[in-house]
């Protein structure tokens, strides 16, 4: 578990960071979100030290990080960037490799390493190892960031809006490859972005930050239902917070026993899919089934209204 | 298809020019000049006066048919190998020039190659070198092609084949001197550029880090750079040999007014400004996401200044070097003045003995050497970017 206790970071007379304060629990995507000037990405910067603070401490597993030399600590710690920071002029599996090198690696473990990852990324390794980052499309650059980072197989990753460069579609594969790779590894996320709906999306809890300070750090559904503060109701939308809702619960955690039709959904859909396939179809129900097929019980529009009101 | 054919019947202007530059020379300008000694004037004579009429006729039609070439054949390989014939037939009708006029065991007339042969041998030449410039070879090839061509030369030369020409007549007395100040001329050149790099390269990296360095430094090297060679010769002697006089060391380590010493120095201060402009620019050139990403990894501030930043630099530093290398090998020239010695000291002891032959004793290597110079590292650049492509 990541502790941060009364973090704060001036530059001259401006304060940055104002004494933040936040655990992060393990094995989960937390995401910090704020408007650009918010000290957001300064924030996820004193984790790792690429920012010292002013004052305050960050614990990793209740080690103080100012404790070792920052190169070091960074090694044990993954870090991604928008615009991937690719090297240009080292090959993909060199660009993987970077950390397990600087931590001594025997080759042929940085082999493996590598082709495991580009694997997972679903890169082909005899397609890609020896290829030079300008030879990749953006979203294929990306997810070589994300192998890179992930390569010393750090217990925790650092996020600094990792989707930022990318068009709309890609960043949204890119969010889901970002959930599974997290299944798989288990890995701690911290992430920073200003887009709500990624936020959302990823975040098991979602800090929200606005000029220096974390105004609420929650559940996304106590964000939208209990917002602590005005600001915080203005990013959520007030307009369609019932619907931000409905995207938070899946199909399977809201199927209520009942009997089947022949309109069917996955379980791992949003109610929010489920209900714009209710008004598409202009059914009343749909039954719920899980990617094996077995069903999972069923959906009414007055059940998905429900979780819609907040309490 | 038509296209092409409408390309092909079109005239290269570059050819036209070149065709009638070598019209011009061979028909109105002194192929060869003849002089009964080396000082005196003497009399111009065309290819035809001097060549028996067979080989003077074998040399026009070959001509005619390089021009025809260099007019309308648009193939590069064809153009090449027509640029490389016209090389070796205006080599060859010198080279029998001067055998030719030369009565037999007299070592005092001299046959200089006159502006007819420079002019077409620079119009064939070029013929070659756009030819290769279009064929785009790669870098090892470029390489290949200039020591071969460059082994081809030194072993005429070697040969004997152009002995009665005046260059060489020149180039036979002072052999001696002539292998000492090409040493020489080559030493000032390298050992600057050397003493440059150890400094330039620290320095071009503190003002890419130091932006109010930046601006002072760099405008403080472009004023060295304005200062003419001689001049900045002049300014260094005060000094150095105040220097000299003070230190009795420093005079034995060959520090003085005149000689090596401010030739040295004065070519290492005008070897800075492109090398510590040229650091500037390669490293601010380095994508910031790059080293951003570098340092959240945990890479060391020397690693990432010698891994990634200088690593991506490097063609752009390398480009500062070729500027350099080949500005100092031009420079060394007057380095002579002073007594630094180079090929200069022929130039200026041509001048002032108006013996033209002398002088070019002593140009046309430099010109070669700063040429070689300029290939090999335009070569080098071009491999770097290559490999990262």
């Amino acid at each position: 578990m990541i502790s941060i206790d009364q973090l704060s970071k001036q530059y001259g007379g401006t304060t940055v960071v104002d004494r933040v304060s936040m655990d992060i629990e393990r094995n989960s995507i937390t995401v910090i979100v704020g408007t650009s000037g918010s000290g957001k990405s300064t924030l996820l910067r004193m984790i790792n030290r690429l920012v010292e603070p002013s004052s305050g401490r960050v614990f990793i597993d209740g080690s103080d990080t100012a404790a070792e030399p920052a190169h070091l600590l960074r090694r044990r710690i993954g870090y991604a960037i928008q615009g991937n920071g690719l090297f240009p002029h080292r090959t993909v599996a060199e660009n993987i490799a970077t950390v397990p090198r600087l931590l001594g690696w025997q080759p042929a473990r940085v082999r493996a390493r590598v082709e495991q990852l580009l694997s997972v990324f679903q890169l082909d390794a005899a397609q890609f190892a020896g290829k030079f980052p300008h030879q990749l499309s953006g979203g294929q650059q990306q997810r070589v960031g994300v192998a890179r980072a992930l390569a010393a197989e750090p217990a925790l990753l650092l996020m600094d809006e990792p989707f930022g460069a990318l068009d709309p579609i890609i960043r949204g594969k890119a969010q889901e490859d970002l959930l599974a790779i997290q299944r798989h590894f288990g890995t701690t996320i911290v992430l920073v972005t200003h887009d709500m709906d990624e936020a959302f999306r990823l975040g098991s809890r979602v800090a929200v930050m606005s000029q220096g300070r974390v105004l609420q750090y929650d559940r996304p559904a106590v964000l939208i239902t209990r917002p602590a503060d005005p600001f915080v109701s203005q990013l959520t939308g007030l307009a369609d917070r019932a619907m931000r809702l409905l995207s938070l619960t899946t199909a399977g955690e809201a199927a209520v026993p009942g009997p089947s039709g022949a309109l069917e959904i996955a379980a791992s859909a949003s109610l929010r899919d489920a209900l714009s396939e209710l008004l598409w179809r202009g059914a009343d129900s749909v039954t719920v089934v899980d990617a094996d097929g077995t069903v999972r019980g069923r959906l009414t529009v007055a059940s998905i209204l429900a979780h819609g009101r907040p309490g | 298809m038509a296209d092409t054919m409408a390309r092909r019947h079109r005239i290269d202007p570059l050819g036209a020019l070149l065709a009638a530059l070598g019209a011009a020379a061979l028909l109105w300008l002194p192929f060869v000049v003849f002089k009964l000694n080396r000082i005196l004037p003497g009399d111009a004579r065309t290819l035809s006066q001097v060549l028996p009429l067979s080989a003077s006729v074998a040399c026009d039609a070959g001509l005619l048919l390089i021009a025809l070439v260099a007019l309308g054949v648009a193939d590069s390989r064809v153009r090449l190998a027509a640029g490389l014939l016209g090389v070796i037939i205006v080599a060859a009708a010198v080279a029998t020039a001067g055998n030719l006029l030369t009565p037999a065991g007299n070592r005092v007339v001299r046959v200089a190659p006159g502006s007819g042969f420079w002019l077409l041998l620079a119009a064939v030449a070029l013929m070659a070198t756009d030819a290769i410039t279009r064929l785009r070879p790669r870098p090892a090839v470029r390489v290949l092609m200039l020591a071969l061509f460059g082994a081809i030369a030194v072993g005429a030369l070697a040969h004997g084949s152009f002995d009665h020409l005046s260059i060489m007549r020149e180039y036979a007395v002072n052999a001696d001197r002539f292998a000492r100040e090409l040493r020489q001329h080559v030493w000032l050149a390298l050992s600057s550029l050397a003493a440059a790099i150890v400094v330039a390269l620290p320095l071009g990296i503190l003002c890419h880090r130091v932006p109010r360095l930046r601006a002072g430094a760099l405008a403080s090297l472009n004023v060295i750079q304005t200062i003419p060679a001689i001049a900045l010769y002049g300014i260094l002697m005060a000094p150095l040999g105040a220097l000299a006089a003070a230190v009795p060391l420093a005079a034995r380590l060959g520090i003085r007014g005149i000689g090596t010493a401010p030739a040295v120095l004065a070519l290492f201060l005008y070897s800075l400004l492109p090398v510590v402009a040229n650091t500037v620019a390669g490293l601010r050139r380095v994508s910031p996401a790059a080293v951003e990403a570098a340092r959240g990894m945990g890479m060391t501030r020397w690693q990432i200044l010698t891994a990634i930043e200088l690593v991506l630099a490097l063609p752009t530093i390398l480009t500062g070097i070729r500027i350099v290398l080949v500005q100092n090998i031009g420079l060394v020239t007057v380095a002579a003045l002073i007594g630094g010695g180079g090929l200069g000291v022929f130039v200026f002891q041509g001048i002032g003995q108006t013996a033209i032959d002398l002088v070019l004793l002593g140009a046309i290597p430099t010109v070669a050497l700063a040429f070689a110079a300029a290939v090999l590292l335009d070569a080098l650049v071009e491999s770097m970017n290559r490999a990262r492509q």
